[in-house]
């Protein structure tokens, strides 16, 4: 048997560490075949420009959009803004990922709390945030709250609902050995439940942030004075392009950031898993 | 070994499946002395499951009477060591964390007794693997570790070695006995498998199906360990498969009457 756990654990290592080798090698790799077509794009976008065939206050020239970028950092606008954009999408994300926990776990727990929440939950769920932003503001005003009431509705439904199913699909058969070994019933929540929801809950998560992050946008177009929306909306009616095209990269560049961070903290998290990786 | 554990009186279940009545066990009669090795064996559709399950208290609604050291069993309890066919281990936990289950390793006793069942099971030095990292048969190991910490009156396997390959199997067969040889487990174990059940049992049981009815009861009276390839082993080996014989005439009776 030592002999067998030796011939089990050595093949363990090696691998652990040509994976590793191979990893370095495979990003390097993903990232140029990544970044080839928006190369090409870039580079046929910026000559096109340069022909003067186009109207620059159509389409400004990537140059002229890094400029602007350069000019809105270096004047403290942008920084300003994102922080603005960043605080009131992490404060609306808050609430709704905490009200969507509470109640995702109050109907996948109980049968009664679904018939009674359930099909109201779902006719809201296929309610478009943007048909029901004109009313929030109305409700709430333009101030902060209707913002932030917008986000935290854009971003409850994704993981309210992976709350829900991931309760739902613990493994019977795993409830079975929690009998058999006379588990608690907190014991049931923290070793068994928990854990075997995580996955849908964080993948739940993900798309909580990431729907959040899309309710800011709409949120801030509708009304603002501050935040990268704020910023794109005047620029629009200013006639400045350029200004326009940078608040899409950042709320591109910075929707990414987040997601990658986020799916991140899951891979760590589900180490267990015994998952295909591709 | 010593007196009667397990009594099983007048033991009759059937499911209802689609306006259907299919009888799983009909008067099913058995006494499990404590220490004993009890292997029940039978074709697929015998009921072995079924009453395996009946004794862990995870199948209910049965007639007559099972009781475990005097008391009717009420429900699913460590009392009742299951080894299902799957190990069916919490993939996000470790093996000495598995074992521990709801129990945790903070107390210096249970992390003793972990340590000490991760040796009776030969698994030293996978303490901290995840179950993704162990084997078949190596996961079910860690499943009969997780039972036998909690000090099981019996211990019940439903087919556990099922799933492994021949050598894992012989492997396991013999880890099994190293452990009821030290601790005197009451142990009944359901397979499909004439080796298994002559190699392991200190008495077999054999089901025959539809309905699940017991066809007959074998003292094995060989010492332990034992040789497969012995003519005494081959004698209880042929016992075993004629009375399998006799289940088949019947049941092609049965069948022919039918047609």
């Amino acid at each position: 048997m030592s002999e067998q756990a030796q011939t089990l654990r050595a093949p363990a290592v090696r691998t652990g560490r040509k994976k590793n080798f191979s990893r370095g090698k495979g990003t390097l790799l993903h990232f140029v075949a990544a970044a080839l077509l928006p190369a090409v794009i870039l580079i046929v976008w910026q000559w096109y420009g340069a022909t003067g065939r186009v109207n620059p206050l159509l389409l400004p020239s990537p140059l002229a959009i890094a400029k602007a970028f350069g000019r809105l950092i270096a004047s403290g606008e942008l920084p300003m803004q994102l922080g603005f954009s960043l605080g009131r999408a992490s404060l609306g994300i808050l609430y709704g990922a905490v009200v969507a926990l509470i109640l995702g776990a109050a109907v996948g727990f109980s049968r009664k709390i679904e018939r009674v929440l359930d099909p109201l939950m779902q006719i809201l769920r296929l309610t478009p945030s943007l048909a029901t932003a004109p009313l929030i503001i109305l409700w709430f005003g333009f101030g902060e709250t209707s913002k932030i009431v917008i986000i935290a509705f854009g971003s409850f439904f994704p993981l309210y609902m992976g709350v829900i199913q991931s309760i739902r699909n613990v493994d019977k058969k795993l409830f079975e050995v929690t009998q058999v070994l006379e588990f608690g019933r907190g014991k049931q929540l923290a070793r068994l439940i928990l854990p075997a929801s995580l996955p849908g809950i964080l993948s739940g998560l993900r798309l909580c942030i990431a729907y959040g992050w899309l309710a800011l946008v709409v949120a801030e177009l509708l009304g603002s004075q501050t935040g990268i929306g704020f910023l794109m909306s005047q620029a629009q009616t200013n006639s400045q392009p350029e200004t326009v095209f940078v608040g899409v990269i950042v709320f591109a560049v910075m929707g990414k950031l987040i997601d990658s961070f986020v799916a991140a903290i899951e891979r760590r998290l589900l180490r267990w898993r015994d998952n295909y990786t591709g | 070994m010593g007196a009667t554990l397990l009594e099983i009186r007048e033991l009759s279940k059937s499911f209802q499946t689609d306006s259907k009545t299919v009888q799983a066990l009909r008067q099913i009669e058995l006494d499990v002395k404590a220490g004993e090795f009890v292997t029940v064996i039978g074709p697929s559709g015998c009921g072995k499951s079924t009453l395996l399950r009946i004794v862990a208290g995870l199948d209910t609604g049965y007639q007559g009477s099972v009781t475990l050291d005097g008391q009717s069993i009420a429900g699913p309890g460590i009392d009742k060591g299951f080894i299902f066919q799957e190990p069916r281990l919490f993939p996000w936990l470790t093996v000495e964390k598995n074992i521990a289950a709801d129990l945790s390793l903070r107390s210096p006793e249970v992390k003793r007794r972990v340590g000490e069942l991760i040796e009776l099971v030969r698994l030293n030095g996978f303490e901290k693997a995840y179950p993704k990292e162990l084997s078949g048969g190596m996961a079910q190991r860690v499943s009969i570790a997780r039972a036998l910490l909690r000090n099981p009156k019996i211990l019940l396997l439903d087919e556990p070695f099922g799933a492994l390959d021949a050598f894992t199997r012989a492997h396991m067969q013999e880890v099994l006995l190293d452990i009821w040889k030290r601790n005197g487990t009451t142990m009944i174990f359901v397979t499909h498998d004439i080796d298994e059940a002559v190699f392991l049992g200190s008495r077999i049981v054999i089901l025959k199906p539809r309905p699940g009815e017991i066809r007959a009861k074998i003292n094995v009276d060989l010492p332990y360990p034992r040789k497969k390839a012995s003519a005494a082993f081959q004698n209880f080996r042929y016992e075993v498969l004629s009375e399998f014989e006799k289940i088949d005439e019947l049941s092609w009776g049965e069948s022919g009457a039918g047609i």
